[in-house]
């Protein structure tokens, strides 16, 4: 079963995956865009993956194209499973 | 007319260290990177020399070419913010006999285990043959033709050749050139095995009566080609030139040589023509010499047909004692040890080598480095790779 989908919940689950792709910790908050943080489309591509397997929401394609700052990708994930 | 081609930066990560120096000196003073039958890497950690992004972005083969890359450059004086020439006439050629094997072994358990959501996104990019090339190119910014070369155990050696090519008629001014592999994996390691291609025992022996097989090796090298005469404009120091290369095809079975090295006598005798040399200048041969018992018999036969009477008096020596066979990576590491020997004037040895076998009487510089003898004339060298597929090179080198 995916986990409950809460802003809390997908923040958290984004905060713990980005530092594996070598963005500093002290970098990421909600504002923080993907581009300052050195996030390309291959990086969104896997982190994409974990929050499916998370939450079984997927963020594809013209999804992806849409989201500039983790505060974007936050709430697309909890407004698609809502 | 054809432009003069020069190397001016080496670098290579192999199993006697990371770095080119660390790779001849300890080979030359009879060191081996072969522990319990493989030729690990074990020196070399990607996270002393790679970001956390750039360690993740590239499989084991395309680490080593970025590891071996920025060691050549920086030998060549190259300032990687500003390239000294027009980028689009840098080119990058690298090869690789399988590329990125470990990727796909972790990428085809995921997909066993876990289904087809847990396959990692970055299989592709990160196993494809051409990453490492694509890689050296993207992280130096030329803009020049690049591609990879797939010629298994002589890829490296081909992309050295092309590069060559591509300078000296004009199609680029320089060129970032050589290979890698990462092959010593569970499917890989086993598949070899399988094959028969490997020692039983562990050991590389080279032109030994006793050899039984290869001993797999992983790691990587990269070379800086220039044009000779751009290179001298700019004041660089160049370590030897590349004279030319000679490229055949056996034609004949998918892994096994022509018992009489007809191919590897073919490619030896266009790399003097192309060179423009005489068997008469060649000063040492850097071997192919797999240990196996059909490459070494074949190609003692191929060096003797191709040199005459000159193959009884150089020394032959096989980089492969000392490290393994780095499968598409051979050639380039091979090629680096070379330079570095020819310029030194030293034939380094031919490891674990005791025991003659009938018919295979070359100088192969058993157990111990000794001076080479070039009477004051340059320093050539062959060095030669052959690969499963029947793919023979052999490239010329002079040190300056």
């Amino acid at each position: 079963m995916p986990a409950t989908v809460t802003a809390d919940a997908v923040e958290k689950t984004i905060l713990e995956a980005l530092p594996q792709f070598g963005v500093d910790e002290a970098d990421i908050s909600r504002d923080s865009t993907f581009e300052d943080l050195d996030i390309d489309s291959l990086d969104l591509t896997e982190l994409s993956q974990i929050i499916e397997e998370e939450y079984g929401v997927t963020i594809k394609g013209e999804d992806a194209r849409k989201i500039k700052t983790v505060g974007d990708a936050i709430d697309l994930v909890v407004s698609k499973a809502g | 007319m054809k432009r003069e081609v020069v190397v001016t930066g080496l670098g290579a990560v192999s199993p006697l260290g990371v770095g080119a120096n660390a790779l001849y000196e300890r080979w030359r003073d009879g060191s081996s990177g072969i522990e319990n039958g493989e030729g690990a890497a074990t020196e070399f950690d990607p996270t002393d020399h790679l970001s956390v992004k750039e360690a993740r972005r590239s499989d084991r083969f395309a680490q080593f070419a970025m590891v071996a890359g920025d060691e050549a450059l920086e030998q060549a004086g190259w300032d990687r913010d500003e390239l000294p020439y027009d980028t689009t006439c840098i080119g990058c050629v690298y090869g690789t006999g399988i590329g990125g094997i470990g990727t796909l072994e972790r990428g085809k358990e995921l997909l066993i285990e876990h289904g087809e959501k847990k396959v990692p996104p970055l299989s592709v990019p990160l196993m494809m043959s051409n990453a490492a090339a694509g890689m050296l190119a993207m992280r130096y910014g030329l803009h020049g033709d690049s591609f990879g070369t797939v010629s298994a155990c002589a890829a490296s050696l081909h992309a050295i050749a092309q590069a060559t090519r591509m300078i000296q008629y004009g199609d680029a001014d320089a060129v970032v050139t050589g290979g890698a592999e990462a092959a010593l994996t569970p499917l890989s390691k086993a598949a070899f095995a399988r094959l028969e291609a490997v020692s039983p025992r562990g050991i590389s022996q080279p032109f030994d009566a006793r050899r039984d097989g290869f001993v797999m090796g992983e790691g990587g090298a990269v070379l800086v080609l220039e044009d000779a005469e751009k290179a001298a404009e700019r004041g660089a120091t160049p370590l030897a030139k590349v004279l030319g290369f000679g490229a055949t095809s056996d034609a004949h079975h998918l892994t096994a040589p022509h018992p009489e090295g007809v191919g590897a006598a073919g490619a030896i005798r266009r790399a003097l023509r192309d060179s423009g040399i005489e068997p008469g200048q060649v000063a040492y041969v850097n071997a192919h010499g797999t240990s196996t018992p059909l490459n070494d018999r074949a190609e003692t036969k191929a060096i003797k047909d191709a040199l005459g009477d000159r193959a009884m008096q150089i020394p032959v020596s096989s980089t492969k004692s000392a490290i393994g066979h780095l499968l598409g990576a051979a050639g380039a590491v091979e090629a680096t040890a070379t330079i570095l020997a020819l310029r030194e004037r030293i034939a380094p040895p031919t490891l674990n080598w005791e025991e003659r076998e009938e018919g295979m009487d070359l100088d192969y510089v058993p157990g111990k480095s000794k001076p080479l003898d070039v009477n004051g004339g340059p320093a050539i060298a062959l060095t030669n790779a052959f690969g499963f597929g029947g793919h023979n090179v052999v490239v010329c080198l002079e040190a300056l």
